[in-house]
């Protein structure tokens, strides 16, 4: 049986395009924060995971990828991946590094710090982006978040990417940091009306299938 | 002779371990999956056939698929 096609369905697009705008001009990185801020308000106002089950263009793209073009093993991720102390201090990892990148922009706000034209690979390698920051119009810490906001983006899909080579496709899903983010949201949110029931068909109050 | 009932086939989840993703979702053929309070999947014995598509695309491999004898 073929699945009817959605709208949702053709999100890789909008990832593909992100990615590539980033290499064209650095403020378009700016845009990455609906990623944040969609499934962040998803799980805390509806209390569930439809962002990633629906809407994580990413997602679909490691699909596309990993799947109809061949590029995953599609092997099984290791245990320790899938553990919740992996997932959860992965997230507290990614956090950590989320938070310096502000303060780096607050230092370049403060006029403390110059702005960085670099691009920050694994938090680690540092690649001249000039080339795509041609703007001298907007204040130099909105651009120093650009280049700090993009870093996360690429470096996570390049995690997601050798993840997707060495393993499942969607292997990414398993310890993406906003995925464990929000679950823990509806964990917390749900905590009462769900924990009592996680072997029940009477628990199917907010529940989300195609 | 009476012949005897072949065991069916049906997928399961770990519900303590899975993350809630939906991948699971997108390739179940009989619509019998769903994601319960964003925390976990859910598959329906009665719907499932036991095709394994799930199982397969699970990218924490936690669906498994199990001989029900009914």
């Amino acid at each position: 049986m073929k699945r009817k096609k959605h709208w949702y369905d053709y999100l890789w697009i909008v990832s593909l395009c992100y990615l590539m705008l980033g290499f064209l001009n650095i403020l378009f990185a700016w845009l990455g924060l609906l990623c944040f801020f969609i499934p962040l308000l998803i799980s805390i106002i509806g209390g569930n995971k439809i962002y990633c089950n629906r809407y994580c263009g990413r997602g679909q793209l490691f699909s596309l990828l990993g799947g109809r073009f061949g590029l995953s093993r599609k092997k099984d991720v290791p245990n320790f991946l899938k553990s919740k102390w992996f997932r959860y201090g992965f997230l507290i990892f990614f956090f950590m590094m989320f938070f310096q990148m502000l303060w780096t922009t607050w230092l370049v706000f403060e006029g403390s710090s110059n702005l960085k034209e670099f691009v920050t690979l694994l938090w680690t390698f540092k690649l001249p982006w000039n080339w795509a920051y041609h703007s001298t119009t907007v204040a130099p810490w909105i651009a120093q978040f650009a280049f700090g906001f993009y870093s996360v983006m690429l470096t996570s899909t390049i995690l997601g990417l050798v993840t997707m080579v060495l393993f499942k496709p969607r292997s990414w899903c398993v310890y993406c940091p906003m995925g464990s983010m929000t679950q823990l949201i509806c964990r917390v949110r749900n905590s009462k009306s769900c924990s009592a029931k996680m072997d029940s068909f009477s628990c199917s109050k907010g529940s989300i299938s195609s | 002779m009476e012949k005897a009932i072949p065991p069916k086939k049906k997928a399961s989840v770990d519900q303590r371990t899975c993350v809630a993703c939906g991948c699971c979702i997108k390739v179940c053929p009989k619509n019998a999956i769903k994601i319960i309070f964003g925390l976990f999947a859910r598959i329906d014995p009665v719907k499932c056939v036991g095709c394994g598509l799930c199982a397969k695309e699970c990218p924490a491999s936690i669906i498994k698929i199990s001989e029900v004898h009914v």
